[in-house]
């Protein structure tokens, strides 16, 4: 039997967790065809950053900006230094970027031991009947939907947002119109890191603070990354709902293990039969609206 | 090349590619002694392959700290009969590949008198047909579900029928009889729950749901909640690894606070200090063995405690399987010294000649006992609860008889060389 408010806020953990791994990942891999295999790493800073500012008695909000502010700076490090000579080059970038992901996870391990101290969960539990689900984790879906919101907004109602998208489009046509098209790059893969920072930091409080921890979010955002398809916001935001509902739902009703089977198996099915991913549905059906209104 | 045959240049680059590769596999290992001789007639060479690094760090580190301190004390006070202890000790970084090649490297060209190796039982499988082609003499350390029966390896940590046994019957007595299984979804998790039915048909006890969570789900919002449906009397918790942690943070947070009965929480990875209280309140752990036992030789001054921390003072805990690899290492400077001799076959005698030894875990007065038949240890077991505030302290304890070898599948080593493993599902009904 499943009970209707168990499943709802399943969901929202779901999608929440869903869009959350993927979004740094998406935005990296979207912008600049970069394949950010220390995107674990990235997340696993961010906790860092913030488990260590909140242990050392910061409140939590503040604890969390500082734990995406440094990520955005070993982001832009690595950017500067490595990154920025693998630009459309997949395969290259992912052997770097593993190589990168090997060294901050034993680089963490060797500064800081093998594990850290944990901060509590705030905000305790909402109540109905004889079952519980923890706030925290509900409002990271809250969290999630004002990220994607304000991704949005600034890809396209921004100045910014429209040299960036433009640099994507056309880098060449768009430093001939005058666009700085390296600074662009720089920045989104800072936003992406910084995104993937904020992720870790918001997790930090649910979870074991382990030089490893990355590992955890990696599954589900590569799969909602290539399901999602082309368009980054688009995409990211129906694989959450999609993987998120079928992980609820197979969770809720047969345990933890078929949830991620079935969450795979939709991924399967997903690439095999849209091969433009979801966001392909969407711009398909939309091309297919407007040539039938002309 | 169109014709098909493969053009001159082609040939080269695969011959290089494959002179290359088979180069790196030569290469292969990490640090730890030098030299691929066999012990000197003065020193014996100890293999210690425990994970300092990767997925098992947290719990490798220990184990090997622990080893480092015994084989230390044994050499300040003259070795084992008179020779010092040498070690080959490289960081098989929780990787099973490894594993396998630096089993391999400390038998045939360490040529080490004894090998303890390995955290998870994965790895114990993984490495064990390499042990038994050989006949290496080996310890394994970590609590385990149970049930190997092999002429060359003691088993000498808790098993789960002794963990279990500890601390079901406790919370039986105090909850109430319905329990419901959460473990890691392993052979060690799988086992583990197998014998919780067990255990639970023993006790007028019935474990009215099971949950198999893989060991990277980090999410337990639905477990959580499945558990409040069934509304347990009681849970048995057999999580392991960082990533299940989360299970008590999230817990806490939903304000589930149905009281939690573990073989594998706490004593190894000390939730109780990492997480803030009260993640691990009313947990009770099963063990023979925690930082917190309040035995003599264990928290008197320059106790074990004390002399482990004095080697190691930035180690955040002294856990579980730390206590087993001490304690191990001592048993076999009794079993050399009562041989006469570093050959494995005589020592393996000599084990099997009654050995016991005053390890931490027991009260003043008491000594465990290394079964001669079995292989494995009579334990002095504990049941620990940790409160609101994570303080730890003990509600009960018992010597528990390694059982499940010795009475249900007799086995008996010291009539017949076996190399098995056995499970509950194979005696029991209940076990499914």
């Amino acid at each position: 039997m499943v009970n209707a408010a168990n499943l709802f806020f399943q969901f929202l953990d779901s999608f929440a967790f869903i869009v959350l791994s993927a979004i740094g990942l998406a935005i990296i891999f979207g912008m600049m065809d970069v394949i950010n295999l220390a995107h674990g790493e990235f997340i696993m800073i961010g906790a860092y950053g913030t488990t260590l500012a909140a242990n050392a008695g910061l409140p939590l909000p503040v604890a969390i900006a500082i734990g995406v502010v440094v990520t955005m700076v070993v982001g832009l490090i690595l950017e500067r230094t490595i990154i920025k000579r693998l630009y459309e080059r997949p395969l290259d970038s992912m052997v770097a970027t593993w190589a990168v992901g090997l060294a901050l996870t034993q680089g963490a391990r060797i500064a800081f031991g093998n594990s850290l101290s944990s901060i509590g969960v705030p905000f305790g539990a909402i109540t109905y009947g004889e079952f519980s689900y923890s706030m925290y984790r509900v409002l990271l879906s809250g969290v999630a939907a004002l990220v994607l919101v304000g991704a949005y907004l600034v890809f396209t109602r921004t100045e910014f947002g429209v040299r960036a998208r433009a640099t994507i489009q056309d880098a060449d046509t768009a430093q001939a119109m005058g666009v700085e098209t390296d600074r662009m790059y720089t920045t989104t893969f800072v936003i992406g890191s910084a995104l993937a920072g904020l992720t870790g930091a918001l997790y930090a409080p649910t979870m074991a603070i382990v030089p490893g921890m990355g590992s955890s979010f990696l599954v589900e955002a590569f799969v909602a990354v290539v399901t999602g398809g082309s368009s980054v916001l688009l995409g990211t935001t129906l694989a959450g709902g999609t993987l998120g509902s079928i992980n609820a739902l197979f969770s809720n009703l047969y345990g933890t293990f078929m949830g991620k089977i079935a969450l795979l198996f939709v991924a399967v099915l997903i690439l095999r039969f849209l091969p433009g991913g979801l966001s392909g549905v969407v711009t398909d059906l939309r091309e297919r609206l407007e040539r039938e209104s002309v | 090349m169109t014709d098909g045959r493969l053009g001159r240049r082609e040939f080269l680059g695969s011959s290089a590619l494959v002179a290359g590769t088979a180069l790196a596999g030569c290469a292969g290992g990490g640090g730890g002694t030098t030299g691929g001789s066999a012990s000197s007639s003065d020193t014996i060479k100890i293999g210690v392959l425990e994970d300092r690094s990767g997925n098992f760090a947290l719990v490798g580190t220990p184990k090997y700290n622990a080893s480092m301190l015994a084989i230390e004390e044994i050499n300040a006070n003259g070795g084992i009969d008179g020779k010092q202890i040498e070690t080959f000790a490289p960081d098989p970084q929780s990787d099973n590949q490894r594993y396998k090649e630096l089993t391999r490297r400390a038998i045939e060209q360490e040529q080490v008198d004894v090998l303890w190796a390995g955290y998870s039982s994965a790895t114990r499988e993984t490495i064990r047909p390499t042990i038994d082609r050989h006949d290496q003499l080996y310890f394994y350390t970590t609590q385990y579900e149970g049930g190997v029966c092999d002429r060359n390896t003691f088993a000498v940590g808790p098993t789960a029928r002794q963990q279990l046994g500890m601390v079901l019957p406790y919370l039986v007595d105090e909850f109430g009889p319905r329990i419901y299984t959460i473990a890691a979804d392993y052979n060690f998790g799988q086992l583990s729950a197998d014998w919780v039915r067990v255990l639970a048909d023993e006790n007028d006890a019935e474990v009215i749901g099971e949950e198999f969570i893989p060991l990277s789900e980090t999410s337990f919002g639905s477990t959580i909640n499945r558990i409040q449906e069934a509304d347990p009397d009681f849970v048995m918790s057999m999580l392991v690894g960082a990533n299940h942690t989360s299970f008590y943070e999230q817990k806490a947070s939903s304000g589930l606070d149905v009281p939690i009965g573990t073989s594998t929480a706490m004593a190894q990875g000390y939730e109780h200090r990492r997480l803030e209280p009260p993640a691990m309140a009313n947990i009770y752990a099963g063990v023979n063995y925690m930082e917190e036992i309040p035995t003599e030789r264990n928290t008197s001054d320059g106790g074990f405690v004390d002399r482990y921390f004095e080697m190691f003072p930035d180690a955040p805990y002294l856990n579980e399987e730390a206590q087993t690899n001490y304690f191990s290492v001592y048993m076999y400077k009794q079993a050399v010294e009562q041989a006469g001799t570093t050959n494995q076959e005589e020592v393996k005698a000599a084990l099997e000649s009654g050995i016991s030894y005053p390890a931490p875990e027991a009260p003043e007065g008491s000594e465990i006992r290394l079964d001669p038949e079995t292989h494995h240890v009579h334990h002095h077991m504990w049941a620990m609860r940790a409160d609101e505030d994570h303080n730890v302290e003990a509600v009960d304890d018992r010597v528990i008889e390694e059982q499940f070898l010795s009475n249900t599948v007799d086995c008996d080593l010291t009539q017949e060389d076996e190399e098995t493993q056995y499970t509950p599902q194979d005696y029991f009904e209940e076990a499914g």
